[in-house]
């Protein structure tokens, strides 16, 4: 009699972790006809996919998009793994024909310079000038010497008072 | 000397502004083709059957200037640019050939009836992996391809008149020469 409520409570714990451990995992747009019996392949070609951009809805991988090109990109990934293409090499046979454009990624090469380090170039030339602008504040901040004129003038004056 | 300093944030600013004014007026929805002034793509394509041309293959473009179109019954802006490519053809300029794109066999061959058929020869292909091998990523996208095969410029979205005009036959004549 008290068996059967617990049971039933622990069922809906177990149910409600599931929920919470499933909720955020996004829904993915591969079909399952498209799905690698090989699940290492597969892997790999998610893998692949996550970085490969969707040409026509271009802020989204391939894997994210349900785009009929997007499906056909897919399937073609995944059919240059399984005739023994490495991972390298199935990239640049997307690369050869629609640039590095189907990157999400941008390769590092003299004209992606500026996006891959010229936010460290403005951050370093700020840095630069906030230290040597604190640096300069700080020694003018300090008390000046007196002018070896002013020294003279000064000991006069001191010397006068004591004259009277 | 102490004032030019002072004016290098500004000018910063400005040179960085002005990159970026630059990029906005580009179009981001059209990505330039990686193919660009290199040879097309081999291939053979079948027929589309029923519409009394032959099939296409690279080496049928070459040979001659020619434009390669990619079409398809169901793309919109196919049907916008259809009657330029039907003047282009009646003034035998120079031979057109069709892409028909992951399209319905019987629905592009109305879809011709219907409209015309602007095109010297038609491969159909109908999964798409040859539009893949060329770069394709949206119908309507025309290639200019010069005698020796080569890619010379891609057009992405309808031809208008006016993009035949002062761009695509310019192209033409200079690569006829």
């Amino acid at each position: 009699m008290s068996a059967l409520p617990r049971r039933a409570a622990s069922l809906r714990l177990i149910l409600g972790i599931a929920l919470v451990v499933a909720g955020p995992i996004p829904a993915y747009a591969v079909l399952p006809g498209e799905v690698l019996a090989d699940p290492v392949l597969e892997a790999r070609a998610r893998a692949l996919s996550q970085e490969l951009r969707c040409l026509v809805c271009q802020n989204q991988s391939i894997d994210d998009s349900n785009a009929p090109l997007a499906a056909d990109l897919r399937v073609l990934v995944r059919e240059r793994l399984v005739a023994g293409d490495s991972d390298r090499a199935a990239i640049e046979f997307l690369t050869k024909r629609y640039g590095d454009y189907v990157l999400l990624r941008p390769p590092v090469r003299p004209s992606t310079w500026p996006l891959w380090f010229g936010p460290l170039a403005v951050l370093a030339t700020a840095a630069a000038g906030i230290v040597l602008f604190f640096r300069r504040r700080a020694a003018a901040a300090g008390p000046t010497p007196l002018a070896p004129e002013d020294e003279r003038r000064l000991a006069r004056l001191m010397n006068e008072g004591r004259d009277t | 000397m102490r004032r030019a300093l002072f004016l290098l944030p500004l000018v910063a600013f400005i040179t960085v502004a002005a990159w970026f004014a630059i990029g906005l007026t580009r179009d981001p929805s059209k990505i330039p083709s990686a193919l660009l002034d290199r040879p097309m793509p081999e291939f053979t394509l079948p027929p589309l059957q029923g519409a009394n041309v032959p099939e296409l293959s690279a080496d049928a473009v070459r040979g001659h200037v020619a434009l390669v179109n990619v079409f398809a019954s169901w793309c919109v802006p196919c049907k916008a640019e259809h009657p330029v490519l039907m003047r282009l053809a009646r003034d035998k300029r120079l031979p057109i050939y069709g892409i028909n794109y992951k399209d319905w066999w019987e629905d592009s061959l109305n879809w011709l009836k219907e409209l015309g058929n602007p095109y010297t020869a038609i491969g159909y292909d109908d999964q798409g992996r040859i539009g893949i091998e060329w770069g394709v990523y949206g119908v309507p996208e025309t290639f200019v391809v010069d005698r020796d095969g080569r890619i010379r410029y891609k057009h992405i979205g309808p031809i208008t008149p006016q993009v035949l005009a002062e761009t695509l036959l310019p192209l033409i004549e200079r690569l006829e020469k």
